[in-house]
């Protein structure tokens, strides 16, 4: 019999779950990543991960969770996976926990759980709020384990540029190149598995890793996968805008008892600490009695919108409002929170534990991604698998906190077995494809970085991708008009003829940042497209997805999963139905009970 | 109003492992909140030193920005710490940045830090598990050993202690003391802790925990905090311990 082989491209969360199993069921793998894979992106995530556990006499489910999840994405998910999802989530909990992740625990000893945006139950579980840290580095181990056993071979310091493709519209291993080298090669496999994470930088400023480009996604839609719910992006409500990054103060913090507030007198410019309690407009708590400062991150991200910008009562009349934690108990504060904390007091020099802190909402996360089929994170090409934060499965039109964590590990857990059986059943191998697709590829790609090399022009890839994040961080995040996505598409449109014309400031070989991010940057242009032209599309109202001329979420036209198609070098939107038959959809409202 | 404010930024450049270090100086524009990343990020979107010569992009690593990937580990004015979470306003300037020393230069401030990963390899640092199955719940532990646990945990990989350590040079192996706080963490989990003596008799090979010479200059460097001696010396502990065993069992 002939032994298959698995590529998985990422290294977070998905990836190394993916290869765990894939290693696990014994067949010989390869993992790519551009950085060494404890330095993934799932370091970042902080809060927690959710589960639903009822540790605490709460009568919670893993329906509940199930409910909580499609209520929150405002019923854009197809429910059967979702319904899987939160089903094994306990199971999830317990593997982690067996591998070492050292969550907060319970005088017995037992996990201890906490609140989250968008549920009423206590259901994450957490380490510190450093937890997407914590459980990266268990699943790095165990496939370190699994590498010295010589079951995992590991590509660090590569980057995926393209799949290799067959006549028959056949995925058959990748092109990738050394980031050191500059070196680009192919390498055959049966099966790749994309975990390639979120798409932050096509903002410019988001809270997301450097790494976060969504160059590979792009990349893929290029070569025939379609892309689905791109226009659904999270803007997290409360992060630490910065330069270089906004920098992400986890709903953690207002699950341990957090208060978001602004002073009620607009322009009040006095410090926090001297306004007292009734001058104080604590507008979430106000508006949304139920739910209060744990509203699913839209509606939060929204609240804040309207009181800085509609009436402007933000801080000192800036875009800010304070999240209060000066009332949590400082014993909770460290125990609970201190990577946060640590976070805010290094980079802003004030103790958050005694002085109110300063936050503004940031784009955080993608909900739409690489479209996969509802049983095996399966794309429409063959061969192609997707997994984590990249692909549109789990949260429909909105994420709930904590859920990410969850979606990525079950994502790879599905994904590992589902690439296995695949090349299992596969008639012919890859090493029985024409070895010159492989030759193609490679010279095509290889033929990218000449031209970016040999081309003289006036662009600088940096300005452009400047641009790019400041037309899309400003139109295309919380609040979206037609006639401004119209004119972002132009712009886009517009960035990439001058991306014809960029001159690079580095010509040599041997580990060129700036050639890798040029090429990136074109993958982001196309991206950006198919965001803003799929939220020009859609007139409705959905979750993260707000449009003031149509305020209403319109389930007649558009409970739809928007699936973008590449044809011809045209970006082509297409719409399909959504899987409602386990939950009915119903109205979404956080004010009452749900 | 006056010019607006300034900030100096001296570079060790090195176009490759072989290649002769050269410095250059950059003038950049000052801003609020300004931290090393973005003034890197300013000199690749202008390459022009500060005497109008033409150059490239600083090559560097960096991922998330608030340090806890360990990626943008450099020497900033002398002194090995993350350049994110390394604000201008509290540097000295000019600002000095220079790859750190310990570590095969690849690129300008780049290092290959492969070493340490290959260590945690050697050193078997993990919770060896059976499988994914569903096999239940992971062993009860104590609030306060967590606590204990937990720190050990949240080590970046950065490598700054083992740039501090005079021990770590090119006559010395020594793994360093990140690597063997692991070896600490894994054996004091109840699972891993079955496994302890395949750990302590990797740490007491070449370069292990008997190359510390206690200088201490780890745990005062460490962005992390970690009580890194207190590893080292816990470690030593046991790795005695197992020794003597080893020695009366015959």
């Amino acid at each position: 019999m002939r032994q298959p082989k698995v590529i998985v491209v990422g290294g977070g969360l998905a990836g190394l779950m993916a290869t765990i199993r894939v290693a696990e069921a014994g067949v010989p793998m390869e993992l790519f990543s551009i950085v060494p894979v404890k330095r993934s992106h799932s370091v970042c995530a902080q809060g927690g991960i959710n589960a639903a556990k009822n540790t605490k006499g709460e009568g919670d489910s893993t329906a509940q969770h199930f409910d909580d999840t499609v209520y929150g994405g405002d019923f854009l998910a197809n429910q059967p996976p979702v319904k899987a999802m939160c089903e094994a989530a306990p199971g999830i909990i317990d593997l982690l926990d067996r591998m070492g992740v050292m969550f907060n625990r319970t005088s017995e000893g037992l996990l201890d759980y906490r609140r989250f945006g968008g549920t009423l139950y206590h259901r994450t579980a957490f380490a510190g709020a450093t937890t997407g840290q914590q459980i990266l580095y268990a699943l790095d181990e165990q496939v370190r384990r699994f590498e010295a056993e010589d079951k995992v071979r590991k590509y660090e310091g590569w980057t995926f540029l393209s799949a290799v493709i067959d006549a028959g519209g056949v995925a058959r291993g990748i092109c990738a190149m050394d980031l050191k080298t500059t070196e680009v090669r192919t390498f055959p496999a049966d099966a790749t598995i994309f975990c390639t994470g979120g798409i932050g930088a096509i903002f410019g400023r988001s809270t997301n890793s450097v790494v976060c480009t969504g160059s590979a996604q792009s990349a893929l839609f290029q070569q025939g996968v379609d892309y689905a719910n791109g226009e659904f992006i999270q803007v997290h409500p409360t992060a630490i805008p910065g330069e270089d990054k906004l920098r992400l103060m986890s709903e953690s913090a207002r699950g341990e008892g957090g208060r978001v507030w602004v002073p009620k007198r607009a322009g009040d410019t006095r410090s926090p600490l001297q306004i007292p309690a009734d001058e104080r407009f604590y507008f979430l708590e106000e508006w949304y009695p139920k739910f209060g400062n744990l509203v699913p991150r839209d509606i939060a991200t929204r609240a804040i919108h309207k009181i800085v910008f509609e009436l402007k009562l933000g801080i000192g009349g800036e875009p800010a409002v304070y999240l209060d934690l000066t009332e949590v108990p400082r014993e909770v504060l460290d125990r609970k929170l201190e990577g946060i904390l640590e976070i805010y007091e290094k980079f802003l020099g004030v103790d958050p534990r005694r002085v109110p802190m300063k936050v503004f909402p940031g784009m955080h996360y993608t909900m739409g991604g690489i479209w996969i089929d509802n049983q095996n994170q399966a794309t429409n090409v063959p061969g192609i698998y997707a997994a984590g934060e990249c692909e549109y499965q789990y949260h429909g039109a909105n994420r709930l906190g904590a859920n990410s964590l969850v979606s990525c590990i079950w994502g790879g857990m599905v994904a590992g077995p589902a690439a296995v059986n695949y090349t299992r059943g596969l008639e012919k191998g890859c090493e029985s494809s024409a070895p010159d697709i492989f030759e193609r590829e490679r010279k095509r790609q290889e033929e990218i970085n000449q031209n970016l090399l040999r081309q003289e022009g006036a662009e600088n890839p940096i300005s452009i991708w400047k641009e790019m994040g400041e037309w899309m961080s400003e139109h295309v995040t919380v609040i979206r008009y037609n006639k401004d996505l119209e004119r972002v598409d132009a712009k886009l449109l517009e960035l990439l003829d001058r991306y014809r014309r960029i001159n690079l400031s580095d010509r040599s070989r041997w580990s060129n940042q700036t050639l890798n991010f040029a090429r990136e940057l074109y993958n982001m242009l196309v991206l950006a497209r198919v965001i803003t032209l799929g939220a020009l599309e859609r007139n409705e109202s959905r979750g993260a997805h707000y449009k003031p001329d149509f305020p209403e979420r319109d389930d007649k036209n558009w409970l739809k999963t928007t699936r973008a198609h590449w044809e011809d070098g045209r970006i082509r939107h297409s719409y399909e139905g959504v899987d409602t038959s386990l939950i009915p959809p119903r109205a979404r409202r956080y004010g009452a009970a749900k | 109003m006056a010019d607006r404010k300034k900030v100096i930024v001296r570079v060790k450049r090195q176009a490759g492992p072989q290649a002769r270090p050269r410095w250059e100086e950059f003038e950049l524009v000052w801003r609020p909140h300004m931290n090393v990343i973005i003034c890197l990020r300013d000199i690749a979107e202008h390459p022009i030193t500060r005497d109008g010569e033409q150059t490239t992009p600083v090559t560097y690593e960096s991922n998330c920005l608030e340090e806890v990937c360990g990626s943008c580990a450099m020497l900033v004015n002398a002194k090995a710490r993350m350049a994110c979470s390394a604000l201008v306003d509290q540097l000295v300037q000019p600002i000095r940045l220079e790859p750190m020393t310990k570590f095969p230069v690849v690129r300008d401030l780049a290092v290959d830090r492969s070493i340490m990963f290959e260590n945690l390899k050697r050193m078997k640092a993990w919770v060896p598990i059976d499988g994914t199955y569903d096999l239940g719940e992971g062993p009860r532990m104590a609030p306060d050993h967590q606590q204990k646990a937990y720190p050990l945990s949240r080590c970046i990989s950065c490598g700054a202690c083992l740039e501090v350590c005079p021990q770590v040079n090119q006559n010395n192996a020594f793994i360093g003391a990140a690597i063997i706080s692991q070896v600490r963490l894994f054996n004091m989990h109840p699972t891993g802790a079955m496994h302890a003596r395949e750990r302590l008799e990797a740490v007491m090979g070449p370069g292990g925990v008997a190359d510390c010479a206690n200088a201490q200059n780890c745990v005062k460097i460490c962005p992390k905090e970690i009580p890194l001696t207190e590893s080292i010396a816990e470690v030593n502990r046991q790795a005695v311990r197992q020794a003597l065993l080893g020695w009366l069992m015959g």
